[in-house]
């Protein structure tokens, strides 16, 4: 075979691979939706973050807005301090309520952002002071139990 | 019996050493190669022979066998998951088995196969019909002429023959699950791109292949260069280089899994 025919050949692979590459990219994988953008990181602490990862969706009415960047205990308050990476085009007020949410029944943690009324905008390194934890289903039942019991046994 | 003692740890301590041998004669060989390379590189049209023969022969085998992997992948899983009523995660199910696992995996044992063997036979056929000799008659480096080239053009095929696989079995998945059983399209597609994440998945697969490609290539050249030169020891060549390469990239892909899938 002549050696431009080869070149063709191994040129056409070369290609078509670098396509299956893009392809895997684009279409398979979240390149092209991931905003690798400016963020500014804030913090927030919880009592029980549940089962949320690093790398965890941020979100505010539904809309990604940002990642879970760390996870860490704080030894002295005996909390969990979430870093979260927040895009730079969004902005929150300073009084933003954040909570541990799960998408579906068994779906995966997120944080949700609801959004509060000052005027002050939560800037770079900021802690947001109003949380609300993780539900832990196995607590929620052993509540409903134990008041199910209290009512059956007033009845009585 | 005392004798037979002494002559079966004699032949096992025998066996280890001459194992240990070969091991340190591949990794001399592996440097030679390396230091040999930039001839391959330079004189560029030596390596995209080799690519042509390893890479463009082998499309044939990676396609097909991408697809049907991956319409298996698909009936198997949809089974599975409308179990649990969550067949929109079909999508994510094939991709995320094929970009991350199946598709380095199953694309190396095929190349492997495919590819390894013929570098084996070819290098061992030309030791055995002292082609090898001749050139270094002329003061032509066999390594640096013959071994680097293919070494090089398997490690470049690799990648883009696992891509391909994975890209095929991704659209074989789709073929099963969205047209022939009737998973929804959007979801299909959108929640494969929510949960398959770009560097931790796709990169990782990529890297993945990479290294099979090198374990692969230098295994091949490696057996063909030092196989015996008679008709057995090529054929007795080539059939280790299948096995050695294979268990070798399943080996290297639990150690590379357990580094980059740590779970968290």
């Amino acid at each position: 075979m002549s050696r431009t025919t080869l070149d063709l050949w191994v040129g056409f692979f070369v290609a078509v691979g670098l396509g299956a590459l893009l392809f895997l990219a684009l279409k398979v994988g979240n390149m092209a939706s991931s905003s690798s953008g400016d963020t500014y990181a804030i913090q927030a602490q919880f009592d029980n973050i549940g089962g949320l990862k690093v790398r965890g969706a941020v979100k505010s009415a539904g809309v990604v807005v940002g990642r879970v960047a760390e996870i860490r205990f704080d030894p002295e308050a005996y909390l969990a301090v979430v870093t979260i990476n927040v895009d730079a085009r969004y902005k929150f007020p300073r009084d933003t309520f954040a909570t541990i949410n799960t998408s579906g029944l068994l779906g995966e943690q997120y944080i949700g952002f609801e959004v509060g009324g000052d005027s002050e905008m939560l800037k770079a390194g900021d802690t947001i002071k109003k949380t609300q934890s993780a539900v832990v289903l196995e607590k929620l039942i052993g509540q409903f139990m134990f008041n199910k019991a209290a009512e059956d046994g007033g009845k009585k | 019996m005392d004798n037979g003692l002494t002559r079966s740890l004699r032949g096992l301590g025998q066996r280890v050493t001459s194992r240990i041998w070969r091991l340190g004669y591949a990794s001399r060989f592996f440097l030679a190669i390396l230091l040999g390379s930039g001839t391959a590189l330079r004189r560029m049209h030596l390596t995209i022979r080799e690519i042509y023969f390893t890479g463009v022969l082998s499309l044939i085998i990676i396609l097909v066998s991408g697809l049907f992997v991956g319409m298996v992948l698909g009936l198997q899983g949809y089974d599975t998951l409308q179990r649990y009523g969550s067949t929109e995660a079909l999508g994510v199910l094939v991709s995320l088995s094929l970009v991350r696992e199946l598709g380095p995996v199953v694309a190396a044992l095929l190349f492997a196969s495919r590819a390894g063997s013929a570098i084996t036979a070819e290098i061992g056929m030309m030791k055995a019909t002292e082609q090898l000799s001749a050139m270094e008659m002329m003061a032509v480096d066999p390594i640096a002429r013959v071994v680097a080239p293919r070494f090089w053009g398997g490690v470049i095929s690799m990648p883009l023959l696992a891509a391909l696989f994975s890209a095929m079995g991704i659209f074989g998945g789709y073929l099963v699950g969205v047209q022939l059983i009737g998973v929804d399209e959007g979801s299909f597609w959108s929640q494969m791109q929510a949960s398959v994440d770009f560097r931790e998945d796709i990169l990782n697969g990529v890297i993945k292949s990479f290294v099979f490609g090198i374990i692969v290539s230098w295994v091949a050249v490696f057996e063909g260069y030092d196989a015996e030169p008679t008709a057995e020891g090529v054929s007795g060549a080539t059939t280790r280089t299948v096995v050695t390469s294979s268990l070798a990239i399943l080996a290297a892909d639990f150690i590379l899994t357990a580094f980059m899938f740590t779970g968290t």
